[in-house]
C-alpha cells in the first residue's frame, strides 16, 4: 500500500470537529472578485518566525510579491520534493497572477495567508482566535474569494 | 483546511477547499469542496506544468457559481504517487576514515550549493543549516552506535527538525544532479532512504531512539510511515 493510502486510511477515521451548518458566503461575480490563497502548508518568508513542531496555531502573511518560501509544515509524511521544483503546486500564486491578466478573476490579492496543518487535536485555537484573525485581514484588504490548499 | 473554510465564510469570504483526504472533508459540512486525488504535497497536481494547474484551479472557481451548498466535486484526473527511486547517482567514497553517511554529504555539498543558487532559498535550516549537516550526521551516527540519545544531545531531543534538515540537503542536491522534469512523488523521499547512506544512517538511529524509548511522538515523526 502506498505511503499516502496509509495517511488517508489514517486520517479517514481521526475524529473531527462536528459543524451543525454549512456556512454560505456569495461572492460576486468571479470577474470582480479579489482571490487569496490560504494554505495550511506552513510557508514563511526567510525573515519570518518558523512555525514549531507541536500545534501551532499561528499564521503568516505572505504578500502578493512574496516567491521561494520555505515549507514550515513539519510532518514528514507528504511529498515536499514537488514544492521545492515548483511552488506553485502548493501556493499556486503564479497560476492566479495570469488568471488576473486574462480577466478571470477581478484582482489578485494583496495578502495571503499561511497556516501549519500541525494544529491542536481540537483546533479550537484556529476557529475562534487565530482563524478570525486572519479572515478579518483579509476582508480588510477586500478579499471575496479564498482558495484553500493543504499539502 | 476544512476549519478555516468554515472560519473565512462567516467572515463573508467564499471558498474552495482543495481537499486531499474525502471523508474529511464529507464529515465537516465544508461549503464548497474539490476533492483531487493527488499525491500529499501536491494539492496543484504536478509540479512545473501550468497547463495542468489551470485546470484544477478552474475547476475551483466553478464551484462559485453553485447557488448553495455543501458542493463536494471530484477532480476527474487523479494522480498516483511513484514509489520506485530518484535515478541519482551519489559521491564515490572518498575519505575512508570518515563515517560514509559524513563522507558522502560532503560529496553533495557542490550541488546543494547550486541548488540554493538557483532557487535563491533552501529547506534546510529548521534545526541545523547545511554546514550543520555534517555534525547532526555524526550524532545521529553515535546514536546508531548505541550511545544514549541525553549524552549526545543532552535533555532535548530535536531529531525532527535534524531529519527534517538533512532530507531537506539530500533532496535539494538530488533534484540538482538529476536535472530534467521534477520526479513524481515520493521517489526523491525514496532515494533518500533507500539508498543513501544518510538515510541508512538515520534510520538506524530511529531504531536506537525506540529501543532507548525516546518519546515516540518524537521518533514516529523522524520518518514518514512506512519507512
Amino acid at each position: 500500500m502506498s505511503s499516502d493510502q496509509v495517511m488517508r486510511d489514517m486520517m479517514a477515521n481521526l475524529p473531527v470537529p462536528e459543524f451543525e451548518s454549512t456556512p454560505w458566503a456569495s461572492p460576486p461575480p468571479l470577474s470582480e472578485a479579489t482571490v487569496a490563497l490560504v494554505t495550511s502548508a506552513g510557508l514563511h518568508r526567510a525573515d519570518q518566525e518558523r512555525f514549531e513542531g507541536r500545534g501551532d496555531i499561528s499564521y503568516r502573511m505572505l504578500d502578493r510579491g512574496d516567491r521561494e518560501l520555505i515549507l514550515g509544515h513539519w510532518s514528514s509524511n507528504f511529498d515536499r520534493a514537488a514544492y521545492v521544483s515548483d511552488h506553485n503546486v502548493v501556493y499556486p500564486i503564479d497560476r492566479l497572477e495570469e488568471r488576473a491578466a486574462d480577466g478571470t478573476i477581478g484582482a489578485v490579492a494583496p495578502r495571503h495567508v499561511a497556516f501549519a496543518g500541525n494544529q491542536p487535536d481540537t483546533v479550537s485555537e484556529v476557529r475562534l482566535d487565530t482563524g478570525p484573525a486572519a479572515a478579518a485581514e483579509l476582508r480588510a484588504d477586500g478579499v471575496d474569494v479564498a482558495i484553500l490548499t493543504p499539502v | 483546511m476544512c476549519v478555516l473554510a468554515h472560519v473565512l465564510e462567516d467572515a463573508g469570504i467564499a471558498t474552495v477547499v482543495l481537499a486531499s483526504m474525502r471523508p474529511v472533508a464529507e464529515r465537516m459540512s465544508v461549503p464548497r469542496v474539490l476533492y483531487c486525488e493527488f499525491p500529499l504535497g501536491r494539492p496543484l497536481g504536478m509540479p512545473d506544468n501550468a497547463q495542468f494547474q489551470h485546470g484544477v484551479l478552474g475547476a475551483a472557481f466553478d464551484l462559485l457559481n453553485a447557488p448553495s451548498g455543501p458542493v463536494l466535486v471530484d477532480y476527474p484526473e487523479v494522480v498516483e504517487a511513484v514509489e520506485m527511486p530518484l535515478a541519482c547517482a551519489l559521491p564515490p567514497r572518498y575519505d575512508p576514515d570518515i563515517a560514509p553517511s559524513i563522507d558522502e554529504a560532503q560529496g553533495l555539498r557542490a550541488a546543494y550549493d547550486r541548488a540554493v543558487a538557483r532557487r535563491g532559498a533552501t529547506e534546510v535550516g529548521r534545526a541545523v543549516d547545511a554546514d550543520g549537516v555534517i555534525e547532526a550526521l555524526a550524532d545521529l551516527e553515535r546514536v546508531a552506535a548505541g550511545e544514549h540519545w541525553k549524552e549526545v544531545y543532552g535533555p532535548r531531543l530535536d531529531t525532527i527538525a535534524i531529519a527534517h534538515d538533512i532530507r531537506a540537503y539530500y533532496q535539494e542536491a538530488a533534484l540538482e544532479l538529476a536535472g530534467g522534469p521534477p520526479p513524481g512523488a515520493r521517489q526523491a523521499e525514496a532515494w533518500f532512504y533507500e539508498e543513501t547512506e544518510a538515510g541508512k544512517t538515520l534510520a538506524a538511529a530511529r531504531d536506537a531512539l525506540t529501543e532507548q524509548e525516546a518519546p515516540s511522538g518524537i521518533t514516529f515523526y523522524m520518518q514518514p510511515v512506512g519507512r
